[in-house]
């Protein structure tokens, strides 16, 4: 992902942030299931909070997900939305590592570099986290020490926690007074917007499936057209059906073509959309989560008063001085609490915001790129046809 | 043309095209196959090149004196049999009117079909192949299944896809219609096949032809009867021809019938790809109409204009498909069984042969031992002119048989040809049209 001009709200709207983060890979080290898949990530920034201009570094796929873990850790419960990682994926790592070489494998790497790549990206576009230490440590440092324990948060796990953690809020919230319906509807509009791109993506893989199959399919066509024309004894026609082979030939190329641009453009959006979506279900989990610890806070006072009202009425001067401290303990902590909730809501609110601009921009761009290359295609569909009308047909029937 | 189709269906729903008269139906309402030019979809098959197809229009006459025009006019749907309106016009002699209609159904068709081919006389000719049996099992099963479905899915989903299975359903019977049309087409145009009897008999007696299919005990016997003449072919085939000219097309043929075979399958299967690619197109375009209904910002507005892109390309992906179907693969699959037919006229020239040679053999023998040597002469003489007779026929019909062959496989590759072509430009404007609205957007 490249940055756009300065001007719009993007992350590089200001004039002194210029990052752009092309992440690379490197061919994997070490052999058999030791091997790791490295990947270079280059840096170029006029940010003055980075020791040089220009850096790059070598990263493996856990550290990527160390990373996400010491973010999730450290800002997480303030709200903020912070973006998760692509999956792991045993399958398609262990066959990229016994050496397979074959179109899969190589789309799976680049399918995970790219997708590596729009993560940092989101991570460096949001203000709050560019600024995290961990940050500029993961794209500065020559060697990180190793990530460990991040099992419990490769993307499947991560999710798991974040539906588990999901379902408890939605029992919270009926219990929740909600002040403002701003956060309970857009709840819903998330939840809907889950759903609904869950069954998009599902849909975008079986049509990348049905086109793999359709290329696979004409080029078996094609091949048992030119074995006709060759058996043919007319040899205009003979040499008719063997263009049209030529011609199905292409089309097989163009089909298989255009499903790596749906599977790239289309599928890998989506998925990310739906990672992030858990993303920000998490921060309303946040939200709640606060809500709630104000909510017991509040208990806790009010149960304190009632033993302060207990003594005096037993009349135990000793134990009420005790009493009143914790009132004025808790009376504390209620504000303190009350204050952290609405400090949390805004910035839940002002992540969704974000959010959501962030994922018209990349709707749109990514839609517009792959129209274009279905465009790409169509002329070139377009083109053959015409070399078959023209060139050969007419000239050999007439 | 009505079409009626309930969701829990668990009949076909009655079916008619009717020639000339167009009702404000949502669906398709087209004259049948025969009749119809209407774009690319509704094209019919042409199997049979300009010279030698039945007259099309009906102000054509194909010879000066004895005309005989034959096609399907009406075709109705029901359960589970098609009935079929044959509608003749003719100034020959024999019919007791110059224009009439009578119903008649895929079985006698069939018993039509099979009456050429047991008939002796016309051992010399390719027998035009009999029309496969209208087969909307598939399609009826899917209709089935909607229906079953119709609570899981919302309503434009299931309007949507009800639209679809019914144009399918109309596709298939359109074609059946059409290849119904082209086996009596093809009859009327043979110069012999026009003259027999029965087939006066098909086109004009007005009651029941009472032919019941074939019972279990006919069909074995057919099976074994099979069985018996391809393992005799083999026998046949093996014995070489003297005629240079019939050696070749027995080789050629052999060779061309697989390729065939195999090109209609494969045709199939990519077909079938295409047809799933754009259901999945339409699923996704409602699936993104959904998105972009959830509320009014720009990203919804956004998704709403690529989700009408996108129903509109798939119409598109869906007429390729469905022109690739009628001009490639029925095209191949009608000259695998017209090859076959083709074989079969070969083989029962090589049966000829071999009975004429033996008959020389037995004729030989009864004359060094002096025994029976007329009948063995009136035996040799029986078989030398069944076996000329076939020759000389055969000859010519596999000369026609190639003409026709090589006009329709030009005729049909050109349309589709033409027929992609619109249908990429088609494409083409409709991505650059959005495009550069969406574009213009953002």
């Amino acid at each position: 992902m490249e940055p756009s001009a300065p001007g719009n709200l993007r992350c590089f709207s200001k004039k002194k942030r210029d990052l752009t983060k092309p992440v690379n890979v490197f061919h994997s080290t070490g052999d058999g299931m030791n091997a790791y898949m490295a990947y270079k990530v280059s840096t170029q920034t006029t940010l003055p909070m980075f020791r040089s201009k220009m850096f790059t570094v070598r990263r493996r796929f856990s550290d990527f997900l160390g990373l996400y873990e010491k973010l999730l850790d450290k800002h997480a419960q303030s709200g903020y939305i912070v973006p998760p990682p692509p999956e792991k994926s045993i399958m398609g790592m262990t066959k990229v590592k016994v050496g397979k070489e074959d179109n899969s494998s190589a789309e799976f790497v680049e399918k995970r570099r790219a997708a590596l790549e729009r993560y940092l990206q989101r991570v460096v576009c949001h203000p709050s986290l560019l600024q995290d230490p961990d940050v500029r440590e993961f794209l500065e440092r020559d060697d990180m020490p190793r990530a460990h324990s991040t099992q419990a948060l490769s993307g499947a796990g991560f999710l798991k926690m974040i539906n588990r953690a999901t379902d408890a809020v939605s029992k919270m919230t009926i219990k929740m007074n909600e002040s403002d319906v701003w956060f309970e509807d857009k709840l819903l509009e998330v939840e809907a917007e889950d759903q609904q791109l869950r069954k998009l993506h599902i849909m975008v893989e079986s049509l990348v499936g049905h086109r793999k199959e359709l290329s696979v399919n004409t080029a078996g066509f094609a091949k048992s057209v030119a074995m006709l024309g060759s058996s043919e004894d007319n040899t205009a026609l003979s040499r008719a059906l063997s263009q049209l082979a030529e011609v199905e030939d292409k089309m097989e190329q163009l089909h298989q073509d255009q499903a790596a641009s749906d599977s790239f453009c289309l599928a890998e959006l989506l998925a990310d959309y739906i990672r992030l979506l858990g993303s920000v279900r998490a921060s309303f989990d946040q939200r709640m989560k606060t809500w709630q610890r104000w909510q017991d806070a509040q208990n806790m006072l009010q149960k304190k008063r009632e033993t302060e009202a207990k003594l005096l009425w037993a009349n135990k001067p000793d134990k009420l001085q005790q009493a009143k401290d914790e009132i004025t303990e808790w009376e504390a902590k209620v504000t303190q609490y009350e204050k952290d909730f609405d400090r949390v809501s805004s910035t839940v609110r002002k992540e969704v915001l974000r959010f959501e601009k962030e994922k018209a921009r990349d709707f749109k761009k990514q839609i517009i790129k792959y129209l274009e290359s279905l465009l790409q295609s169509q002329q070139q569909v377009e083109f053959w046809t015409l070399v078959c009308i023209h060139n050969r047909l007419f000239h050999t029937f007439f | 043309m009505n079409l009626i189709l309930n969701p829990t269906l668990d009949e076909a729903p009655p079916l008619r095209t009717h020639r000339g008269i167009v009702t404000s139906h949502d669906f398709l309402t087209t004259p049948p196959a025969a009749a119809m030019m209407q774009e690319g979809l509704d094209d019919g098959p042409d199997f049979l090149s300009e010279e030698d197809r039945g007259p099309r229009a009906v102000n054509v006459d194909l010879q000066t004196d004895a005309t005989l025009q034959v096609d399907i006019s009406d075709a109705l749907s029901e359960r589970d049999k098609v009935k079929f309106t044959v509608h003749t016009k003719s100034t020959l002699p024999n019919f007791k009117q110059n224009e009439f209609s009578v119903v008649r159904q895929h079985e006698e068709f069939i018993w039509l079909h099979d009456s050429f081919v047991e008939n002796e006389e016309y051992a010399g000719y390719i027998i035009p192949p009999a029309p496969p049996r209208p087969d909307f099992d598939a399609s009826r099963e899917k209709l089935q299944k909607l229906g079953e479905g119709e609570g899981s899915m919302t309503k434009e989903e299931f309007t949507k896809m009800k639209q679809e299975l019914e144009a399918e359903y109309l596709a298939i019977f359109k074609k059946t219609v059409a290849m119904h049309e082209v086996f009596l087409c093809r009859v009327a145009a043979h110069p012999v096949l026009r003259k027999d009897l029965n087939f006066h008999v098909f086109l004009e007696y007005n009651q029941d032809l009472s032919v019941r299919g074939k019972n279990k005990r006919e069909k074995m016997e057919d099976f074994f009867k099979n069985v018996v003449k391809s393992a005799d072919g083999v026998l046949v085939a093996g014995v070489k021809d003297v005629d240079d000219f019939f050696e070749h097309e027995k080789t050629f043929l052999l060779e061309y019938h697989n390729r065939v075979k195999d090109a209609s399958a494969k045709s199939d299967r990519m077909i079938r790809s295409h047809k799933s690619a754009a259901d999945d197109i339409n699923r996704i375009a409602s699936t993104l109409y959904t998105l972009g209904t959830q509320d009014s910002t720009d990203v919804c507005k956004f998704f709403l204009k690529v989700s009408e892109l996108f129903e509109k390309t798939r119409k598109i992906e869906a007429r390729v498909a469905a022109d690739e179907d009628l001009k490639l693969a029925d095209l191949l699959k009608y000259y695998l069984r017209e090859s076959q037919a083709a074989k079969d006229l070969l083989y029962r020239r090589g049966r000829a042969l071999v009975d004429y040679e033996n008959a020389n053999k037995a004729l030989d023998k009864a004359r060094a031992k002096n025994k029976d040597v007329l009948q063995a002469e009136t035996s040799q003489q029986v078989c030398c002119q069944k076996f000329e007779k076939i020759s000389e026929s055969a000859k010519q019909e596999l000369i026609d048989f190639k003409t026709r062959r090589v006009a329709a496989f030009r005729k049909n590759l050109v349309e589709l040809a033409e027929l992609e072509l619109k249908h990429a430009k088609g494409n083409l404007q409709l991505l650059q049209s959005c495009l550069g609205v969406l574009k213009g957007d953002t």
